[in-house]
Formats: structure tokens, sequence, C-alpha cells
């Protein structure tokens, strides 16, 4: 059977008229009947042209190693097809939060950032322009009962984390259900870009999630060379590599510490604590930046590496290689710390596969999707990649993965310093062209990083659409703590940790 | 000679317990690869509390505000019960014991209704908690009594502590290990450390004392520390008692021994502390049940001996 659609490989753009345009419902029949041939939802959004929104669905399979795309025209409501489709139920209520469109029969039909429409949109739910919106001050799902007890934690919570707010059905100390309500960090960065200065653009981009600041870079560069139409230089694109693998290890090894820390497993917390910065260190030799912040730049890197810092990079590779693997071994030889982890937060691979989870949570619960390996770019390309996975999915599963992603980084910035390619890091980058859309996918430290960009007829962008893997994995979170204890929540969570800020945008 | 004893008991069990708190910190700290706060913290903190000002939330009654001074109390008047470093204790009777264990268990009554007072979801999962496993941990105690008596056949905590000689380990080494495991699990449920409860964690979903006083600020949370620290010098003195049956006839190295090993306990207690992680909450009923078992078969070893 032919694809309805468009397909282009991870990185590349593709003129906006060679997109196939369906008629609405032969659109949404089109996404469930992809779906069940091996696509899944990578993006699903909406761009306003005049009176009318189009629609544009982007899909990646990673058997066939292609990204998909297509579009519609939406001049009504949009009936649901989350029933069907489960993973793209925020996607719906994110077009209907930003253009005021009615979302039939979306089985929870609420805003996901509790913020206004986008200029010229009506507003969804009807409240007026003057109306103050407050962020999380809805109807939350509720169950009755005189046994029933609700409990809300957050948007201010006890340690130095990022505003959100949760709420518990629960029976005793067993959680029937819980909803996630977040928006408390909206920025409006996809309007900023689009309607801002290009220049001031990058910076933004860097902030979306401040620990993912290199993969989302990289996700906004690369999608900026498909629509020029230029690849960044090969000495570039691996440094953009062992870049983005350094700031994976740094967050694995800050999140296997947190992680003691939860179970109260001290030694490792505090070793991993001080790796983790020994890993961020290692990023500020190549820029100056802990949190590599400037460094990766349309056309390649902005700096670039020399004889002496390699040695040191390799030099302090070694060591906090040999640190993380003493520090890690202490938790799983401790039979406390496993059986404390062993069970809580379990998500069903068939569970995974529905809600369209990424990254470490989708790896845990079996799935072997991992874009380096699904959709290589840049250095990837060069070596197959072995996605690491588990079959449990519950809290071992994801630090399991996590440490066993960390040894994998280890030993692909070890092998890509040594042969890292000649020539310059950074290559000129040309303009845009017009009316093209570009995709890039990245796989950032938490998962799947999606970055979709369309020019109009003079190159200009106009539109940018940045889904985090939070996106996809927040509903994961809250589905793994159902029949779970409560007083486990916080170790599920810190399993998943995901970002608020690269959800709210 | 009874005087002089009664003032270093009352000195040692005023001034000591924050300290037991600084070692095993320091313990853990050490293990951690930290240097740790000083050890003289907790003192600093309670002092900080006390010169503090409180806050009350206005949905809470007069059992929020009584609560610390209830602990407070009640503790006080615990630490009276138990003899400490092979002196009899200030006050001693028979059935003493019984006030002992229920002069702790009329503070953690005021402790949860004031959690519930407050109205707080988190701590109405705390309260709970606590009592139930406060129910589960009190026969382990009992128990141990029981068997305390029997060796001794003394019915007041200071017949059955002071001169307990190393000979009964000898004669029922058996079934005092098993009361000395019973022991060690209560005494680390009921001072809320790890593997039943962190006392250093932020989290409040998995907190089971700690969340109970969330809302409890200034003099009151100090008073509500200090009572805590007491508690566990308090319980930590009848472990010591046991395990460590030694008596040199000189009160003042009788003293002192007895502030060491005091000391030893605390690190002891880091070490488990430092060495492994916390139970999942639903684990900690089997845990304290087990304890109960390993003391009542303590009891059946010692009842069935003839005396």
């Amino acid at each position: 059977m032919s694809s309805l659609l468009k397909t282009f490989v991870n990185g590349a753009a593709v003129p906006l008229g060679e997109i196939p345009d369906y008629p609405l419902n032969d659109f949404l029949q089109g996404m469930i009947d992809e779906s069940g041939r091996g696509w899944r939802v990578l993006s699903y959004f909406s761009v306003r042209e005049q009176e009318t929104l189009l629609l544009f669905a982007i899909m990646g399979s990673e058997t066939k190693q292609l990204i998909g795309a297509m579009q519609s025209r939406l001049t009504g409501a949009l009936p649901s097809i989350s029933r069907y489709l489960p993973q793209v139920h925020l996607f719906e209520r994110e077009i209907a939060e930003n253009y005021g469109v009615t979302v039939e029969d979306h089985p929870w039909f609420k805003p996901v950032r509790y913020i206004r429409p986008r200029s010229g949109s009506a507003d969804a739910w009807g409240r007026a322009a003057d109306e103050p919106i407050l962020p999380c001050v809805t109807d939350f799902y509720r169950v009755n009962g005189e046994e029933i007890h609700e409990v809300a934690v957050g948007p201010v919570h006890a340690g130095i984390i990022e505003p959100g707010h949760f709420r518990f059905q629960c029976h005793g100390e067993i959680v029937f259900h819980l909803e996630i309500a977040l928006g408390y960090q909206h920025r409006g960065i996809e309007e900023l870009v689009t309607g801002g200065n290009p220049a001031a653009a990058m910076h933004r981009m860097e902030t979306i999630a401040g620990d993912t600041t290199i993969g989302h870079g990289q996700a906004y560069c690369m999608a900026l060379e498909g629509l020029g139409g230029t690849a960044a230089s090969s000495r570039g694109n691996s440094l953009r590599a062992i870049a983005l693998e350094l700031e994976r290890l740094a967050n694995h090894t800050g999140d296997l510490g947190a992680l003691a820390g939860d179970v109260g497993y001290l030694p490792t917390m505090s070793y991993c604590g001080r790796i983790r910065g020994d890993f961020l260190n290692m990023t500020a030799v190549i820029c100056g930046s802990r949190f590599g912040r400037g460094i990766v730049r349309p056309g390649g890197t902005a700096f670039d590496l020399q004889p002496k810092q390699i040695a040191e990079l390799q030099r302090r590779l070694d060591a906090a290689a040999s640190d993380l693997k003493n520090a890690v071994e202490l938790l799983w030889q401790s039979s406390s710390v496993i059986a404390r982890c062993d069970g809580p937060g379990s998500v069903t691979p068939e569970d995974a596969t529905e809600l369209g989870l990424v990254g470490v949570a989708a790896r845990a619960s079996g799935l072997q999707r991992d874009v380096r390996s699904g959709f290589p770019f840049g250095a990837y390309q060069k070596t197959p990649w072995q996605p690491q996975t588990d079959s449990h999915g519950d809290v071992y599963a994801r630090a399991m993965v996590r440490w066993l992603e960390a040894q994998q980084s280890i030993d692909f910035i070890a092998a890509e310093l040594d042969r890292l390619p000649a020539g310059n890091c950074l290559t000129p980058v040309a303009q845009p062209r017009p009316e093209m859309l570009a995709v890039a996918l990245i796989e950032g430290w938490r998962g799947e990083i999606c970055h979709t960009v369309i020019t109009d007829s003079t190159g200009n962008l106009t539109a940018c659409k940045i889904v985090d893997p939070s996106f996809h994995n927040w509903t994961g979170l809250a589905l793994a703590l159902r029949g779970e204890q409560i007083s486990d929540f916080p170790l599920c969570n810190k399993s998943f940790n995901l970002s608020y800020c690269g959800f709210d945008l | 000679m009874t005087a002089v004893n009664t003032i270093i008991h009352l000195l040692l069990a005023i001034t000591l317990p924050p300290l037991l708190l600084g070692v095993i910190n320091r313990t853990k700290a050490v293990f951690a690869g930290r240097c740790g706060a000083p050890l003289l913290q907790p003192y600093y903190d309670i002092i900080r509390l006390w010169r503090k000002g409180s806050v009350f939330s206005p949905v809470t009654s007069w059992i929020f505000k009584a609560a610390p001074v209830i602990t407070m109390a009640t503790t006080a008047v615990a630490a009276l019960l138990m003899p400490l470093g092979n002196h009899p204790a200030p006050l001693a009777f028979n059935g003493d014991m019984l006030l002992f264990a229920y002069l702790f268990a009329l503070s953690r009554f005021f402790t949860v209704a004031a959690a519930l007072d407050t109205g707080s979801c988190f701590e109405g999962l705390g309260g709970p908690r606590e009592a139930a496993y406060s129910c589960l941990a009190e026969p382990a105690l009992f128990f141990s009594f029981i068997v305390l008596a029997r060796i001794s056949s003394s019915f007041s905590l200071s017949g059955m502590l002071n001169d307990f000689p190393l000979t009964v380990w000898f004669g029922s080494g058996a079934a005092l290990l098993l009361m000395v495991g019973a022991l060690f699990i209560i005494l680390l449920a009921e001072n809320c450390r790890i593997p039943f409860d962190d006392p250093n964690t932020h989290l409040e979903l998995t907190m089971v004392h700690e969340v109970m006083v969330l809302d409890h600020s200034g003099a009151g949370f100090a008073a509500i520390m200090y009572a805590a620290a007491l508690k566990l010098f308090l319980l930590g003195s009848l472990f010591v008692h046991i395990t460590v049956p030694f008596r040199s006839g000189n009160f003042l190295l009788d003293w002192l021994a007895f502030v060491a090993a005091m000391l030893l306990l605390a690190v002891v207690i880091g070490m488990v502390e430092s060495t492994m992680a916390r139970l999942k909450l639903t684990r900690i009923p089997q845990l304290l049940i087990a304890a109960s078992i390993l003391a009542a078969f303590a009891m059946l070893l010692v009842l069935r001996q003839p005396s």
C-alpha cells in the first residue's frame, strides 16, 4: 500500500507544495491508518493562513528511518481522534488552545498551558478577552466517594524544582488517578522565534529547557540547515555529537544520583552530584559554558577543539568514567536499593506505544525508540547505534537504561575524540529557501526533540513547532502512578525527570 | 551519691540528645565523602528555632498549639523513668515501663491529632501512617519488657536494666539476641530513621513522622525536635544497657562508658543509614511484625527457662 505521507529523511526540507493536502476526514483517517503501519506522531500542529487553519501531521517510522508529512485545512471544529490514537490527545488540546478550535468528542477537553489564544483567534472555551486566565485553575478529574481523598501537590515544591501541579485521587495510600497541570512557565517561545529577530531565535532555542540547551539548539540548527539545503561540516557534526553526549552524561549522572537520594541511599547521591559537575565542566572546556550555551550554531559549532583540549577532555573523561562506574555499581550492589526501585511506576510496552512515549521512558518499557538509531543524524550516521532498552518499565528499568546509556555515551565520546574529522567546525549556511517545511529530530537526553519549521514565500520563518520529549511523556508518568502507592510518586517522578519549561514553552 | 547521680542523669538527659543526631549526621557525611555539618549543628538549630516567632494557621485549634508542649513534657517525664549508665533512674516504681511506653503513645496521639488539625492533605497522610506503624511496633516493645522482667524478676525499668549482668548473656543468649534484634528495629522505626523514614528527605509524600510536623514553627518546632532527639536518646539507652552490660563499680567510669556507648550507637545508626536505602512503605509493616515475632520468640525462650 502506498503511503499517504510525503516522506523524507531526518533534517531534510520539502517544498510545502509537495506535501499532500487531504480533506479533513481523510487526513484524520490517514493518521489513524498510518499509525497502524508502523508510523507514529512526532508532531501535530496547525498554522494560521488568513481565515483557514492549516493542519500538519508529522509522523515518523524507525523501521523505515523516514519522516512523513501531510496537511489538511480546517475551517470549523476539529473532530478528535484521541480515542483511536491516544498519542495525539495533547496535540489536539494544544491546537484548540492556540487557535480557538473546538475539538469535538475529545475525552478530556481542557487547556494545555492555560494561555490566551494566538492573535486573531477566538477562545475555544469562550472566555472573554479581559477574563483572567489563572494557570491550572480549572476542574480536575474527581473520584467521588466517602473514602476517597484528594491530595494536591505544587506548584510550589519543597525541593528546588520547577513549578507544576499534581492532583491525586487516592484511596488510602493507593492512587486511583493522577492529573498533572502545567503551564506556569509559558514564555511563548514559538511565537517569539517566528515573529522576532532571527539572531535572537538561536538564543531563545537554547533556553527552551535549560538542561537540554545542546539538544534543542542542535534541533533548531539542523532545521535551519535543512531549510537552506546545506549540511553542517563533518567536524562540526562530530563536535555536536560530543556535546550532546556530554549533556546526556551530565543529566543521566545527576538523575542516578537524585534517584539514590530519593530512596535515601546517600553515597551514590553525593558522588553522582560531584561527577555530574565533572561532565558539565567538560562541556565548559569546549565552549566556556557548563550548560553548552553558544556551542551549536547553524553550520556546525562555534567552537573548535585544539589538540591540547582534546587531550584534556580524554583525561577528564577517563577519570569521570571510572568514578561514575564506582558510584553507580555501589547502587546496583545494594539490595535495599534494588528492592526499593523494583516495581513501582511500571508502564507496559502497550501503554508506552499507545501514548507515544519517547526517550528513556520508552526504552525502559522495551520500545526500540532512539533517534540516533531510528533517524540517524550528523555523526551518528557513521556507525549504527544500538538503543539501550529494558523490559520492566519501572523505576529500576529507567535507572538501568540511564546507566547503560551513560556507558555508551562515554565510549562514543572517547571514539569521536580519536577520530575527529579534519576541516572547519563551521561552514556557511545558505539562506532558508521559500515555502519549505523542515523537520529535525534529535535524541536529547530525555528523548526525542522535534523541531518543525516552515518558511513563507520570502524565506522568512512563519511557523516553528517545538516538541520537547516531556510533551509526550508527562501522560506516561500520570499513567505509571495508577494503582501505585502515593508514597512512590516522588521516586517515579524522578525516574521520568521530565521538563516543565520544555513542556510549557 | 544518689543525689550526684541524679544530677548527672538530668544533665545528660538535657544536654546529650542532640549530640547523637550530630554524630549520626557526621557519620553519614563521612560515608558519602562529605565534610558534613558541625557536630553541634542540632543544638544550633534548636536554639535558632527557639528564638524565632511562631506562625499558626487560622484553621488550627488549641490542639495544634498544645501538641509540641505535650510532646516535650511526656518525653521529659519518660527521661526520668529510664535508667542511664547503670545508675537507677530518678523515678522508679513497679510497672513504670508501662508508663514509659504510654507516655510516648500520649505524645504520639497529640502529634497525630495536631497533624489532622491542620487539615493539610500531606499531614492527613502522615498521621495514619504513624498511627498504624506504632501499633505494629508496640508488641515488640512489650514482649521485650516481659523478657527483661522475667530475667531480672523486676517490674521497673531501673530494676530490669541496672546491674544487667554479663552472665545473663551466657544463660539466655539466644533469647537476648532475638530481643536485641527486635529492639534495634524498634529503635530505628520509633525514631524515624532509615530504612523506615528518611529524616533528611524533602519529599512530603514519602514522609512518615516529618510530614506531621511540617506546619509547626519556632519554639514549638524546637520542642518537637528536641523531644525527638531525647526519644532517640532514651530508647538508645534501653538498647545500650542490654548490649553493653558493662559495670566497673566506679561511678564516674560507668558514666563515661555509658556516654561512649551511646555515641557508638549513634555511629552504628549512621552506618546503617549510609549503607541502605529506605523501604517501600508497604514493606514497613512486614519488618515491624518481624520485630514483634523476634521479641515473641525471645519471650517464649525465657518463659520456659526455670527461673
